[in-house]
């Protein structure tokens, strides 16, 4: 039977063990609905909060819901890194990577599959959050292309999250590792420009939220979808879209490779 | 038939400790290899050096005549792999599981599929298939893994611990398994603490210890390296345990709950008659006497020493 493995080889085996791998993904979302439906609701109550009870948008002009969307959907794509390593740690703590390590296929699947279905997820998200966005009576109003790469901006900063994901994870090992990084991402995700103006805040600390990669995709999400809170005047909202693209791009060629390396070269 | 695993002088450190010490292990194709050892001994650290999964630091290690360092991917080929942990997607089905695995084994998707339904029916879970497997039970489990360890009909089939934390019925189910398999023709090496394990399906054992074989040989052979046959007796009244001691002489050990002792008995039936003498003319009453190989126990006891060994050992007798 051996021969039925041999042959063949290359890009193929590639794209038919990625899309295996995705498949088994896809097969965990059927067969626990509720986990998924949970996944998307969150975000959509933080924003519902965000929007009704909190009141964000301090020291923006301008309508507040408007300038909270485009926050609050750069805000979900980075906090997508805690669900990112949270499966992974757990798919790492069972024996099933070790099977799929001793078998002759192509070992980076495992994590282009877990990819593959974080994306897929976040596109879900950002249908839903831009759905109740919708709602809330939010707009894009500079036309479908700025507006799809607005949409394209974020899922880049997500990809970017994704692979800091993998590689935290796989360097954590343990899922209760995973809490303390989740401690770390409140901060981080609030040191940004999705609830406030960077304006309204001391010089110094205005200068680190404005240099937060979220608060990048955020303002330039925001020049895109022509929402309010965009412009503050400094050289990184200038350049928020340049920005938006680069830190992500830095992002992903660091961790990316780490992480494939980790895992090819992983042993206990 | 020729050599199917090659281990030649192998170390393997985590930071300061040794894992494995140089050691040497060599598997004729076709036989069942028991690695029998107590916990932290380098079982499992072998198993994952020779399945690819982990890689070692210095010497030679080569499975179905590929080195498992060079050539991991022609090794991978021809392994299956069970390892102490169920190695299966639990939220899954028994069936998605086994079709994944076919898959990654690129075997197509629709002879995948075929595969998968074969091995579900072989192991007896055919109509479990669909089931979730975090609902399966122990056994159940075991030879699902088992089927996925198997998908390609592998030349070389790595075991390690594969009873652990089964019940006697999924031990016997795994043991039927196991010597099917071996019957067909596949090589098997299998590590376990229980030693019953390792002389029920082994053809040969290696014993290791510190991350070094510390004996090799067939079950008989490794009995006989201990000094040969020994003879029980279980007294009838404890309280005349260390007389019957005394006269059994040098090198009998007492068994005070069971009432049982042992000693040496190179002699066989002579010594077997000089006992049964002795005890009646002390007026001493034995509930049993008979003269027995010594167990792999006892092997073991006496092979590794003190300390851990002996507790594990110990651990094993019960659990045994």
């Amino acid at each position: 039977m051996s021969t039925a493995t041999a042959g063949a080889g290359g890009i193929g085996w590639v794209l038919a063990d990625s899309w295996t791998m995705t498949r088994r993904e896809l097969a965990h979302w059927a067969r626990q609905p509720v986990q998924v439906v949970v996944g998307l609701v969150f975000p959509v109550m933080l924003l519902l909060m965000f929007n009704y009870l909190v009141g964000g948008g301090r020291g923006v002009e301008g309508d507040n819901t408007e300038f909270l969307v485009p926050g609050m959907l750069a805000l979900t794509m980075a906090f997508g890194l805690e669900g990112t390593m949270l499966a992974v740690t757990q798919d790492l703590g069972k024996g099933v990577v070790d099977r799929f390590r001793s078998m002759p296929m192509v070992s980076g699947a495992v994590l282009v599959g877990r990819s593959a279905a974080d994306m897929l997820q976040s596109v879900a998200a950002l249908a839903v959050m831009t759905g109740v966005g919708f709602a809330l009576g939010w707009r894009w109003h500079n036309g479908p292309a700025a507006a799809l790469a607005g949409l394209g901006l974020l899922l880049l900063l997500r990809f970017a999250m994704l692979w800091v994901g993998i590689h935290l994870a796989m360097v954590a090992g343990r899922p209760e590792m995973v809490q303390a990084v989740q401690i770390l991402v409140w901060p981080v995700g609030f040191l940004s420009n999705v609830f406030a103006s960077p304006e309204s805040m001391p010089g110094w600390l205005g200068t680190v939220v404005e240099w937060n990669p979220m608060s990048a995709t955020a303002t330039a999400v925001r020049g895109l979808f022509g929402n309010p809170g965009g412009a503050t005047g400094s050289w990184a909202a200038e350049h928020a879209e340049l920005l938006a693209v680069l830190w992500p791009v830095a992002l992903i060629a660091v961790f990316l490779p780490l992480a494939v390396r980790r895992f090819v070269r992983l042993s206990h | 038939m020729s050599d199917a695993i090659v281990v030649e002088g192998v170390h393997k450190r985590y930071g300061q400790k040794r894992a494995l010490d140089g050691l040497d292990l060599t598997v004729r194709g076709g036989t069942v290899h028991g690695v029998l050892g107590p916990n932290g001994a380098g079982k499992t650290t072998v198993v994952r050096i020779l399945s690819t999964l982990l890689r070692h630091d210095g010497g030679r290690a080569e499975v179905a005549g590929f080195d498992v360092r060079t050539e991991a991917a022609e090794v991978r080929r021809r392994i299956g792999l069970l390892g102490q942990h169920a190695a299966v997607d639990e939220e899954l089905g028994g069936r998605q599981n086994l079709e994944m695995f076919g898959r990654l084994h690129h075997l197509g998707a629709r002879r995948a599929g075929v595969r998968a339904d074969e091995l579900l029916e072989r192991f007896g879970l055919a109509d479990t298939g669909r089931k979730a497997v975090k609902r399966y039970s122990g056994g159940m489990r075991r030879r699902l893994d088992l089927a996925a360890s198997l998908i390609t009909e592998p030349e070389v089939l790595f075991l390690d611990e594969p009873t652990t934390g089964l019940d006697p019925r999924g031990r016997a189910e795994v043991w039927s398994a196991v010597r099917s398999l071996a019957a067909g023709g596949t090589t098997i090496l299998l590590t376990t603490q229980y030693l019953e394990e390792a002389d029920q399906l082994a053809d040969r054992i290696s014993v290791v210890d510190g991350g070094r074989v510390i004996a090799e040989g067939t079950a008989d052979r490794l009995k006989a390296m201990v000094g040969g046959d020994r003879i029980d007796v279980v007294v009838r009244d404890a309280g005349r345990l260390a007389d019957a001691a005394r006269l059994l002489g040098e090198g009998a050990t007492a068994d005070a709950d069971r009432r049982l002792l042992s000693a040496p008995a190179p002699d066989r039936m002579a010594a077997l008659t000089r006992t049964v003498r002795a005890l009646e003319e002390a007026g001493i009453e034995a509930e049993d006497i008979a003269v027995r190989r010594p167990t792999l126990d006892e092997v073991f006891l006496a092979l590794t020493g003190p300390g851990d060994g002996v507790e594990a050992a110990m651990n094993t007798a019960v659990a045994v």
